[in-house]
């Protein structure tokens, strides 16, 4: 009901805009000479800590992986954490793109673009982590399949070879859809570019597109299917990646409950991280006209959604660990709730679960800044379970005699903040270089894009 | 307005004119690009395509524009995919090197799937991407539609409708006149 | 240490001033200086002792014109000139501590010793080995061992070293030996005794003192106090039915121990109950004897005597005691009713009383002869150590003393605090220290003489029982080390004797038959037959010794405590304080690493507001040390414990400055501890680096253990604590198994945790050490370790201790989540471990539900760059680099090697032909590995046993390697009160 109300008041894009004015507002972003003050400042921030993160990673390569806090029995730490944590922000992207689109959801135009490139640039995070986190990692190549007379293959059953398809998949699919995305307005950009390098740069990425009927006419059936394919590839994607938890033996791993919610976990982190975006984006290059607050509470609610299934998971999880009647079950949640980790867990409650709480109300949904700390504090919930996740349930397994402790050194530190500067250093870059926006979606949008009565009919027949 | 691009007869001829391509006539709103070429077919035209700044669907009943066969190659790239997969670990289990891995049996086809899976869907997009590409023939580097005054408009606001001289019923005078009739803002010449 | 105080001469200073230098006094030593000290030293003035110089120079040239006899060495198997490359060698050798010796066989790869074992034939051995013996190889390569000959610290000739030697026995000699000492420490070597009283009879004035930390002398007076005479008391273990310890870790230390052990556990099989013994310890300190005690007293040492007295008066030895406790009542009744069968073992550190009640409780109960055999003393002298260490310390004070000859031993750190040695040491002429390491000691010494090991020498030892064995090189010594033997003869007429000759003249007219082949055989088999000393029949009196005067001192300051001190347990008296394999040993009960620190009891640490690494102040008899505090359930209260051998100023790169030094402590007269101990918290904490952070099982069928009744019951009872899948419960069909199949049995009621199968693998695997830092982080590499559990009360608990190799699972879940196929499943069932193909993601460490995997996250085996540690490295095992996971292999390259011969001989590998190292350690024999497929193998016929049970066999995991379960044997009459296997 409200949904209806608030849309009739809210419309996804503010009137008076046409073809011409969204076309140039956007593209002005871009061809702009000028470059906001606050870009350089965030991308500077971005690019220190990515170096940062190099400095970390050298000093892990020269002297071996003993530099980070992980140990016997806590063989995984903050790298596997980071991963799955920058997996999940990777989700909301091709997940907006093609899960709304097939379900006709116009609202997802004006953010569909730069999740997207929000995904590719969680991947890339992401990608980084597995092979840092190698004892060798010189020989990463060794999880792929190629010819060798040696009959050296990976592992088919191992659950980390099936993540390197996975996540490899994902990846390439992503950029797929992404860039066939971007066709028609680098074709807008290569018109508009004053400069000769711009027209020569984006007309060789718009690959001479022209906009003919006949292309549009097969760039939308292609672009339909990718999204259907990108569909299932989004939900298995996550729990490919629980796999790698699920088909452990330890308590607190071995679960059947972790697919589905680490899935609905990766909506959840990752339509925070769109937030967390989106709201800072929108002020600063006042873009309100086209990310309404109508999407805002959309978000918002789809937030609320994905943080209720994700508590629901919590709590299957805890049922579980009881009704299972196993020894070690029992004693790993409740080593998770009084064990030395119990701040991890709690903190994951609070964020996860309680905050997500407050989106119940309307005046919350739309206050920008009220949205854009929940998400914060949701990020950081995403980022506890986790960690909850992967040290509380090593460091206290079968054998109490092998128990022990985890801690962060500084270079695990570095490393995780470190793909957080990379990441916004390549968001910076993004925004600077291609439309944030997609512009030809856009003008679908625009009342000069209605037509007679008779071709709507003739439409439906 | 087609006054001026008509040719004067008595002027002479300038040396090495390439080959005209086509006419283009240009729109203000999809609703007269639509009309246009709904009204084009009817007198009978058929080599013609429209150049829009979005999608337009009525264009593809407009111009009777066939159906794509993009379809079928998604299919065959996918069931391609999951071919190599299942073959490739079956092979590398079964035949290649076989080998006791925790008790589990050589062939465990369980645990084939999600990669079989991933690559179906790797395969299917790859054939999608590039089928699209390959179909509309990009990239193109070089197309004489670009040759038309304010072309660039087309990936802005501005709806082009072109008849290629190609088309049998072509006739520069007549066509370029029954183009003006149609509502169009300028109708131009457009070269190889 | 300052050169030129040390370099003031003897005698009376010249008048006159020879340089400017003098006259401006003490400076810069130079070449003259030190040479005029020389001369000084010796008595002489400079034409003199140029003129010995120059003739001891002369002898020395001579040397060089003989050719040098060849030394044959015995192999143990096959004859030297059939050495195959690849193919190890054995050779019989022995090791001696403390005056004791272990006869052990030593594997030799090419010409360098790589593995020590056990000698069967040898009776203080058995075919086992201890932590100790494992581990002597490492000090062989040490690449910290002295390596020259030094004179203040400048490298000096093996001759410059004879002429000043000859030197001083010049001058020695015209005072008919007086001011010429020399310490040793406890000797066991008939050999070097010999030639100490040949000396001493040439030299009637000279002193020959015995001294190190760890001695004998309370057994020694204790026996002389029972007997009339110091005589050697042999535990027959395996004749007792009750054994009673009073404080006595006799299943850990002490002559024969390996022996004990496994007399103990061969008694101690659940299914022959008439056979089943029974143990009662009394002690003070967690020891691995209590540990395996069925009953155990947690008692101050200092209340032992009163225990025991009550225990005599109830066994009719000597007057009843007043108000005996039930404890004391019920171990009484039990002894009484074993008479003859029963034993009664007082430790090594309880005074003489104690000693002497244990005789006569065992004399009462007829034991004497029966379970307790006396012989001989083995050491040549059993006089007073701690009396001739004093003795020594004031004739050097008096000045009395010329030359002082350390023969091995670091006396200068082990001296107690009260016996000023160092600083007495200063005031002697010519000290001359011969060690394997530039140790505390000879930082106070003129000249050092790298010390041979006794892998580099030849020399002879006895056994606890007396049986001697010729001690043989393995390899000639690294550098250019010297024996006692050779240091010896250099005082004597002949200096130029070769230990060879000197040891071969000994036995020459002691073996009976023609002397060629009896050397030869004595050599091959490691003992020389019938050298045991014979029982000595002795009047013992029955009654016990009226209480000593020390009793009757009153308690001291009230809210003190009593300090013990003991050996510790890894790096004894600090002897091995450079050792990188016994430092990173855990220890035994508490698993520490790489420290030592006071032991309190739970209670006590509460009394005193202290929490484990705390720093506190030890206050004891005037003098302090700090130390961190561990906090060990089961130690007595209001007592502390703290192991000596650490603290050490000059040990090398390991051992130097960790720990604190208890001999900072211990005073001459209590070397034992005694109360009086003030402790006060510091409020500083210093870490510790243990190898286990959990003690107790959380209720988790881990450790199963029951009585003996409850077994009898319910034999099966291992089996119902936790339902375990049947093994056909599978989806799959098993793969097919090949001619072998591989597995292991652990019976954990043999097992006393004494952690020696940890240095054998250690050794056997080329496993690296990983230091305190690494240990700390969780880090430690032993591909196998001891799990030590605590069950009851943590005043009193009972100690479970469990060895965990790799399981080697059937359904291995590190194997199924390994996604480059770098650990699969061999054909026999073992769980490889492909070391290049491992790219390191750690998952299959994370998946083992055993937790056995261990990791290099460094570089570790870099530890074996250094050129002597490659030498010990094991040629059969590959050395694991960076970034790479390793594991327990059932030692493969065994495997292989007896496959490969059974496969040469046409003829499958026999039962018992393949040994894993951990298991040929054992004393226990707790450990037996072999070939499921062979029915009649051992290890089939264990597993058939009721009590076997697989560890967390109800994952599912099928796991090769089973436990036996442990069954305790408690007193009805006291398990009412209080049962070990509550």
């Amino acid at each position: 009901m409200s949904d209806r109300r608030e849309s009739r008041y809210v419309p996804v894009i503010q009137p008076g805009h046409t073809f011409a004015s969204v076309t140039d507002k956007i593209s002005s972003i871009v061809l702009s000479r000028r470059t906001p003050r606050f870009w350089v400042v965030g991308f500077g921030i971005g690019f220190a800590l990515t170096l940062g993160m190099l400095y970390a990673i050298g000093v892990l390569f020269f002297r071996g992986i003993g530099v980070w806090g992980v140990n016997q029995p806590v063989g995984w730490g903050f790298a596997i954490v980071n991963f799955v944590w920058w997996i999940g922000i990777g989700h909301a992207g091709t997940l907006i793109s093609a899960i709304l689109l097939l379900l006709r959801q116009e609202w997802r135009t004006s953010i569909n673009r730069f999740a997207e490139a929000m995904t590719l640039f969680a991947v890339a995070q992401a990608g980084l982590y597995p092979i840092l986190h190698l004892g060798r990692p010189w020989l990463a190549y060794w999880l792929l399949p190629y010819p060798n007379t040696m009959a050296l293959w990976p592992q088919w059953r191992s659950p980390l070879v099936w993540d390197v398809f996975a996540v490899s998949t994902y990846a390439t699919v992503s950029l797929l859809f992404w860039y066939v995305g971007l066709i028609p307005d680098l074709a807008t950009l290569r018109d508009r570019a004053r400069k000769k390098t711009a027209q020569i740069i984006y007309g060789m990425l718009a690959m001479g597109w022209r906009g003919s009927a006949m292309h549009w006419h097969r760039y939308e059936m292609a672009y339909l299917l990718l999204a259907g394919i990108a569909t299932p590839l989004v939900v298995s994607v996550h729990t490919v990646v629980s796999f790698d938890f699920t088909i452990g033996i330890i308590p607190g791993w071995h679960s059947t409950i972790f697919p589905p919610y680490f899935v609905a976990g990766a909506i959840y982190g990752g339509f925070a991280m769109v937030l967390t975006i989106a709201i800072p984006l929108r002020s600063l290059y006042h873009l309100e006209d086209f990310v309404t607050l109508r999407h805002l509470r959309n978000m918002a609610k789809i937030l609320l959604a994905t943080g209720l299934i994700v508590g629901y998971g919590y709590m299957i999880e805890i049922f579980m660990s009881w009704y299972s009647g196993s020894p070690y079950e029992k004693y790993m949640t409740w080593n998770r709730m009084t064990g030395p980790y119990w701040p991890a867990f709690w903190g994951l409650m609070l964020c996860n679960i309680v905050t997500p709480q407050f989106l119940w109300f309307r005046a919350i949904r739309s206050s920008p800044l009220g949205l854009w700390i929940i998400a914060l504090i949701v990020n950081v919930g995403m980022w506890l379970e986790r960690f909850v996740i992967v040290v509380t349930s090593l460091h206290r397994d079968f054998l109490p005699s092998s128990w022990g402790m985890y801690f962060p050194t500084k270079f695990d530190w570095m490393t995780y903040v470190g793909t957080i500067g990379f990441f916004v250093a390549l968001f910076f870059l993004f925004i600077r270089f291609l439309p944030m926006i997609s512009i030809f979606e856009m003008r679908t949008l625009v009342p000069e894009a209605e037509l007679a009565p008779a071709d709507a009919e003739r439409k439906e027949q | 307005m087609s006054a001026e691009n008509a040719r004067q007869p008595d002027s002479p001829a300038p040396p090495e004119r390439p080959p005209l391509y086509g006419l283009v006539a240009e729109f203000e709103s999809p609703q007269d690009l639509i009309d246009a070429a709904r009204r084009a077919r009817e007198q009978g035209y058929q080599k013609m395509d429209a150049y829009t700044p979005y999608p337009i669907h009525e264009l593809t009943q407009a111009l009777a524009l066939p159906r794509t066969k993009l379809p079928i190659l998604v299919f065959i790239g996918g069931a391609l995919g999951a071919g190599t997969a299942l073959l490739m670990q079956w092979f590398a289990t079964v035949v290649h090197y076989p080998i006791n891995v925790g008790g589990r049996p050589l062939a465990s086809w369980p645990s084939y799937i999600p990669i079989t899976f991933e690559l179906t869907v790797l395969f299917a997009a790859g054939a999608t991407v590039l089928g699209m590409l390959g179909l509309n023939g990009l990239p193109m580097p070089y197309h004489p539609i670009f040759n038309a005054p304010r072309f660039a408009l087309a990936s802005r606001d501005r709806f082009f409708l072109c008849i290629e001289a190609k088309d049998p019923m072509f006739e520069l005078e007549k066509t370029s006149r029954f183009l003006a009739t149609l509502g169009a803002r300028v109708v131009s010449e457009v070269d190889e | 240490m300052n050169k030129d105080k040390q370099l003031l001469p003897t005698y009376e200073r010249p008048q006159y001033w020879r340089s400017l230098e003098e006259l401006r006094g003490p400076g810069l030593v130079t070449e003259r200086d030190s040479a005029a000290a020389l001369a000084d030293a010796a008595g002489l003035d400079r034409r003199e002792l140029v003129k010995y110089l120059g003739v001891s120079f002369a002898m020395a040239g001579l040397t060089a014109c003989t050719r040098q006899p060849t030394e044959k060495i015995v192999p143990y198997v096959r004859q030297p000139e059939e050495i195959i490359p690849g193919k190890p060698l054995f050779f019989a050798t022995a090791m001696s501590l403390s005056g004791y010796a272990t006869g052990l066989l030593v594997e030799s790869h090419m010409g360098r010793p790589t593995k020590a074992e056990g000698n069967p034939l040898h009776p203080a051995s058995l075919g086992a080995t201890d932590a100790f013996s494992q581990a002597a190889l490492y000090d062989l390569y040490d690449p910290d061992r002295s390596q020259s000959i030094t004179f203040l610290d400048e490298i000096r000739a093996w001759p410059a070293f004879l002429s000043a030697i000859r030197v001083a026995l010049e001058k020695a000699r015209t005072k008919k030996g007086d001011g010429l000492h020399i310490l040793t420490e406890t000797v066991g070597s008939p050999t070097l005794g010999a030639q100490l009283l040949a000396l001493l009879r040439d030299l009637p004035g000279a002193r020959w003192h015995q001294w190190e930390p760890n001695n004998r002398d309370r057994v020694w007076a204790g026996a002389a106090a029972a007997f009339g005479q110091p005589v050697e008391t042999i535990l027959r273990v395996d004749r007792a039915d009750v054994i009673l310890s009073l404080d006595a870790d006799f299943l850990a230390c002490g002559p024969g121990h390996l022996r004990s052990v496994r007399e103990f556990s061969a008694r101690r099989r659940p299914r022959d109950r008439q056979k089943f013994n029974r143990l009662y310890a009394v002690e003070s300190t967690p020891s691995v004897t209590g540990a395996c005690a069925d009953h155990r007293l947690p008692l101050r040492a200092w209340d032992v005597e009163a225990f025991a007295r009550s225990v005599a008066g109830l066994v009719g030895a000597g007057s009843a005691a007043q108000a005996p406790s039930d404890f004391a009542k019920a171990v009484a009744e039990d002894l009484k009713s074993h008479r003859g069968k029963s034993l009664v073992i007082a430790g090594d550190d309880q005074p003489a009383p104690v000693q002497a009640l244990a005789h006569a409780i065992n004399a009462a109960l007829g034991n004497v002869g029966q379970t307790l055999i006396t012989t001989d003393p083995v050491p040549v002298r059993t006089e007073s150590q701690i009396d001739s260490l004093r003795q020594l310390v004031g004739d050097m004070d008096k000045g009395l003393v010329d030359t002082l000859i350390i023969l091995g031993g670091n006396p200068t750190f082990t001296a107690p605090a009260d016996v000023p040695f160092a600083h007495a040491l200063e005031k002697v002429g010519l000290r001359i220290h011969l060690g394997t390491h530039q140790d505390e000691t000879s930082a106070h010494c003129h000249w050092h003489v790298p010390e041979a090991h006794f892998l580099e020498s030849w020399s002879d030892a006895r056994a606890f029982d007396g049986t001697a064995s010729i001690v043989q090189p393995l390899i000639a010594p690294l550098y250019r080390g010297k024996t006692p033997h050779e240091i010896l003869a250099a005082l004597s007429d002949q200096p130029e004797r070769t230990s060879h000759e000197i040891v071969r003249d000994y036995w020459r007219d002691k073996l009976s038959g023609d002397f060629e082949s009896a050397w030869r055989q004595a050599l091959h088999d490691g003992v020389i037959a019938g050298t045991a000393f014979s029982p000595k029949a002795l009047a013992v009196w029955k009654s016990a010794p009226p209480s000593n005067a020390s009793a009757a001192t009153p308690e001291t300051a009230a809210g003190s405590l009593e300090i013990r001190f003991r050996p510790d347990p890894t790096i004894y008296d600090g002897r091995f304080a450079n050792n990188g394999w016994l430092q990173e040993l855990p220890k035994p009960i508490s698993k520490l690493t790489w420290d030592n620190a006071v032991m309190l009891a739970p209670q006590t640490a509460k009394r005193l507001a202290l929490t484990n690494e705390d720093v506190v102040k030890l206050e004891y008899r005037g003098r302090s040390i700090e130390a961190p505090v561990w906090i060990q359930p089961g130690h007595v209260e209001d007592a502390a414990t703290l192991h000596f051998g650490y603290g050490r100023t000059r040990a090398g790169q390991l051992g130097t400055r960790i720990g604190s030094n208890a001999n900072a402590l211990r005073t001459a007269d209590a070397p034992a501890g005694d109360r009086g101990l003030q402790i006060t918290k510091t409020g500083r904490t210093y870490s510790l680096a243990t190898t286990q952070q959990h003690d107790v099982m959380e209720g988790r069928a881990l450790v199963r253990s029951a009585t003996l009744e409850e077994f009898e019951r319910q034999p099966k009872f291992a089996h119902e604590i936790v339902e375990e899948p049947e093994s056909d419960l599978t989806m799959y069909s098993s793969f097919p198994r090949q001619e072998y199949a591989w597995a292991m049995a652990i019976d954990l009621n043999a097992c006393t945790g004494c952690n020696a199968c940890v240095v054998a693998c250690q050794a056997e695997n080329n496993i690296p050490f990983v230091g305190k830092d690494q240990v700390s982080r969780g880090r430690a590499m032993h591909w196998l370790r001891v799990d030590r559990y605590y069950s009851g009360s943590p005043d009193n608990p009972t100690t479970h201790h469990q060895p965990l190799p790799c399981m080697q699972c059937e359904n291995a879940p590190c194997e199924l989540v390994c996604p480059v196929g770098a650990t699969v499943h061999s054909a026999e069932g073992l769980n490889d471990m492909v070391y290049n193909r491992c790219v390191g993601t750690r998952y299959c460490g994370n998946n083992c539900p055993y937790k056995v995997r261990h990791f290099n996250f460094y570089h570790y085996s870099t530890k074996f760059r250094a050129p002597s540690m490659r030498m010990l490295a094991n040629p059969d095992v590959t050395v694991r680099w960076r970034g790479v996971m390793e594991k327990c292999t059932y030692c493969v390259q065994r495997i292989n090697e007896a496959k490969i011969t059974a496969e040469k001989q046409d003829r499958r590998v026999r039962d018992g032909e393949i040994v894993t190292a951990c298991q040929q350690a054992c004393p226990a024999e707790a450990i037996v590995f072999g070939d499921l497929a062979d029915s009649e193998s051992r290890v089939v016929r264990r597993k058939a046993s009721p009590t076997n049970y697989s560890l967390l066999g109800e994952l599912g995991t099928r796991p090769r390697t089973t436990y036996l379960a442990e069954v305790g044997n408690p007193n009805p009459a006291l398990a009412a009160a209080e049962s070990k296997r509550s």
